[in-house]
């Protein structure tokens, strides 16, 4: 069983073929693995197909000249909503996290190992035998530090390169100093040697750092698969009308490319030839569709909704208005970058603290009189018993649990640093569309409509891409109805879906802006029947604000809609708002907060509120963001529902009382192991045993947390 | 003391193995879909003959969920 799907024999040789990834986020359960599985390995050109559940991807292996689209276009006859996944701009670090396991299992095996022989020390083996054990604990260690200490080592010779000082300084020093100093006591017959001490120090500390890498990678995989990505490539059109598929990053202006209604455009130009609606939600996060046609710009990453176009490039690549607001966003963001998380700022008082306090147990033993080798021991017992594990561990095992917590609950938190910088926030400023409404036209009076109507309603709404027909059709699926099947439909862009039923002639008209929502004519026969539909506000946005407000977190409006349909969403939550705002407008009250002391949280979804959440001290997205939107905020949240956004900020308030819980508890583990270290009455026994205990003791705290988010 | 001789290599060697086996496990990718692990037990062998029907049912569960 769970055989990867066939492969065939002699297709496989062919060692040319491709591998596409594409993100299915409706995979949910065994009977759509085996039917995507089963569906694509029997298509031909397709050698093997591979869900991955965890991450809600399908890899495909398939020949070259099987093109992604066609790909993505049968798992979408399969019943599942697709996206090609290009090379993933958030994955970068996913190595990084895998070579921290590595040394951490490596790690892991010493310790045990070395532990072991140190039992044996530690209950009574004398001479020869507690040689050769401490022989033997050293063969296995120095290879083990050498290995799993690296990621220590090289974080520390970076910051002191630069005249810095990182929590991985005092750590490096103590791994030093100790090894070669319990190596020095195994080559003179010593009594102690602490190897099991720096194994285990290094082992936990390799634990926090593997628990932040696996939370980062969760959540940039999660939000990859969210992300609606531009179209991969176009159709190009040739001088001499012949026609070949052109990749992204090789269009050229002045290419034409041929656009097909429900494709995504690859690049930006001017249209030559036809006139369709496209929607622009990518870029503006507004759901409207706009009508262009011949002479006007499109621009890359917009959709097309309704009839094929040709589209004469005029910059592609770099180059296009995509790109631009990207690098808006970079500068937008470098600030952002010299958040010294809260384990780094402990480090720079605890460092030198524990620095200073060996040194000076040294210098007293010394002037004491017990020679330097005595001296030295205490000094090394010092640091390892002072080994920022509360620092190393606490932190990350905090978050962790935090952000798992918060998963569960259809919230993506970036990083750790997020966590803590969303604790820290104590504004809250709003985008309107598509932040604080849906994004998206809801049908208001569905339930006037008769079943048969909502039938043909619905099988008209099925054939089109158009928002308004989406809307009508979630909806009318949420209510259990099956489409009535209808002949000949057919869309006419900017008029609206017609068929027959039957006999009688069935139409859905275009949208018509009244007042403040769209009204759109069902027409059956010589039957009419207005469906009226508005961009909603999200359930519990009143309630959220609410209680963002409570957790101290006064909250704003700020959009770049008109004044009138800013006041009646104003109006509804109960805030204040300021409408008509560019993204350099909401740049600038952004800076000018910040400026003033405050640490401002931006909730927002669309391209033009990019810079806005890059700049922003923490940033939030909705899922259905654009993929700017989701990239530069440091957290996403899926659900249609707004309350996330205060559990969000609610458990990283809770997740930082928690990580101070630990940092006093570890401060108390120092105040009673300190003293016993000075004073020359710490064996590596009473070292491990205190350093596992101290550990236990704070990822205990830090599981308290897994209830946070409720 | 002779034991110990014939032990402790014992002993590194099945914490080797172990370790050696773990580093395969990565590389194999063994730990990339741990969540579909789980469901996959759940696919009969005979998933490839699943009616359209079959197919159907397994929608609407997925549609509610």
């Amino acid at each position: 069983m769970n055989a990867v799907t066939p492969l065939d024999g002699a297709k496989a040789d062919s060692a040319d073929n491709i591998v596409s990834r594409f993100a299915v986020p409706a995979i949910r359960c065994a009977g759509c693995i085996s039917k995507i599985e089963n569906g694509l390995a029997g298509e031909q050109n397709i050698l093997s197909a591979r869900v991955n559940f965890s991450t809600k991807q399908v890899a495909v292996s398939h020949l070259p000249d099987l093109r992604e689209d066609a790909i993505k276009h049968k798992i979408e006859q399969l019943g599942f909503d697709a996206q090609i996944l290009a090379d993933n701009p958030l994955a970068e670090e996913k190595g990084g996290t895998d070579k921290l396991i590595r040394a951490l299992a490596v790690a892991g095996f010493g310790m045990m190992n070395i532990m072991l022989l140190s039992v044996s020390v530690w209950s009574g083996a004398m001479g020869t035998t507690r040689d050769l054990f401490h022989w033997i604990s050293a063969l296995i260690a120095i290879p083990v530090i050498g290995y799993s200490g690296r990621p220590f080592f090289s974080s520390a010779f970076m910051a002191l390169r630069y005249g810095r000082t990182n929590m991985d300084v005092p750590i490096t020093i103590g791994i030093i100093l100790a090894t070669g100093l319990s190596l020095f006591e195994t080559m003179t017959s010593g009594a102690h040697a602490y190897f099991e001490s720096v194994v285990m120090l290094i082992f936990f500390l390799l634990a926090g750092r593997v628990l932040d890498g696996m939370m980062r990678d969760r959540a940039r995989e999660g939000i990859s698969a969210l992300l609606k990505q531009t179209a991969p490539g176009a159709m190009i059109l040739d001088e001499d009308g012949k026609t070949r598929w052109v990749t992204s990053k090789d269009l050229r202006p002045d290419m034409r490319m041929m656009v097909a209604a429900g494709d995504n455009l690859a690049a930006d130009g001017v249209i030559e030839k036809g006139a369709s609606n496209f929607d622009f939600a990518l870029m503006t996060g507004e759901s409207e569709p706009q009508h262009k046609m011949s002479g006007d710009l499109v621009l890359a990453g917009t959709l097309n909704l309704t009839a094929p176009v040709t589209v004469r490039i005029t910059a592609a690549g770099e180059d296009t208005s995509l790109s631009d607001i990207a690098r808006l966003m970079d500068e937008a963001g470098q600030q952002r970058s010299f958040y010294v998380r809260v384990a780094d700022k402990a480090a720079r008082y605890y460092a030198p603290a524990v620095h200073s306090l060996a040194l000076l147990a040294f210098i007293y033993w010394m002037i004491a009189g017990v020679g330097w080798h005595q001296s030295l021991l205490i000094s090394v017992a010092v640091l390892i018993i002072t080994c920022p594990c509360a620092l190393g561990l606490a932190v990350p095992a905090a978050q962790v649990v935090a952000s798992g917590a918060l998963l569960r609950k259809g919230v993506m938190i970036k990083d750790g640093s997020a966590l803590e910088r969303l604790a820290e926030a104590d504004r809250v400023l709003f985008d309107k569309t598509g932040t604080l409404t849906l994004g998206r036209p809801v049908p208001l009076n569905l339930h006037h409509l008769s079943l048969p109507q909502k039938q043909v309603a619905l099988a008209l709404a099925q054939a089109s891409n158009h928002p308004v027909s989406k809307g009508i059709r979630n909806a009318l699926l949420a209510g259990d109805i099956t489409p009535a099947n209808l002949d000949a439909v057919e869309e006419v862009p900017g008029e609206g879906m017609s068929a027959s039923w039957g006999t009688a002639r069935v139409a859905l008209g275009k949208p018509v802006k009244v007042e403040d929502h769209l009204s759109c004519q069902l027409t059956i026969g010589d039957e009419h029947f207005a469906i009226e539909l508005q961009d909603d506000v999200r359930p519990d946005a009143v309630s959220a604000i609410d209680q963002l407000n409570q957790l101290g977190l006064p909250g704003t409006i700020i959009s770049g809609d008109n004044a009138a349909s800013v006041a009646k969403i104003s109006r509804a939550v109960g805030l204040t708002a300021q409408a008509s705002a560019s993204p350099q407008d909401k740049l600038h009250l952004i800076s000018k907060l910040s400026a003033s002391g405050h640490k401002v949280l931006m909730v927002g979804d669309g391209l033009n509120d990019g810079p806005a959440l890059a700049a922003a001290h923490v940033s939030i997205a909705p899922g259905s963001a654009s993929d700017v939107g989701q990239q530069a905020a440091d957290a996403v949240f899926t659900s249609d529902s707004f309350l996330p956004v205060a559990l969000a900020v609610q458990t990283a308030q809770r997740t930082m009382q928690i990580v101070r819980q630990n940092f006093v508890l570890a401060i108390g583990y120092n105040v009673l192991a300190v003293p016993l270290a000075l004073t020359g009455m710490v064996t590596p026994l009473i070292a491990a045993i205190a350093m596992s205990l101290s550990s236990l003791i704070v990822v205990g705290n830090a599981l308290r947390l897994n209830g946070a988010a409720k | 003391m002779s034991g110990l001789a014939i032990l402790i290599p014992v002993a590194l060697l099945m914490g080797l193995s172990g370790l050696a086996f773990f580093f395969w496990a990565m590389r194999n990718g063994q730990f990339e879909d741990l969540d579909g692990a789980a469901q996959r037990v759940l696919i009969d062998d005979e998933a490839q003959t699943t009616t359209a029907q079959d197919d159907d049912k397994m929608d609407e569960n997925h549609d509610k969920v």
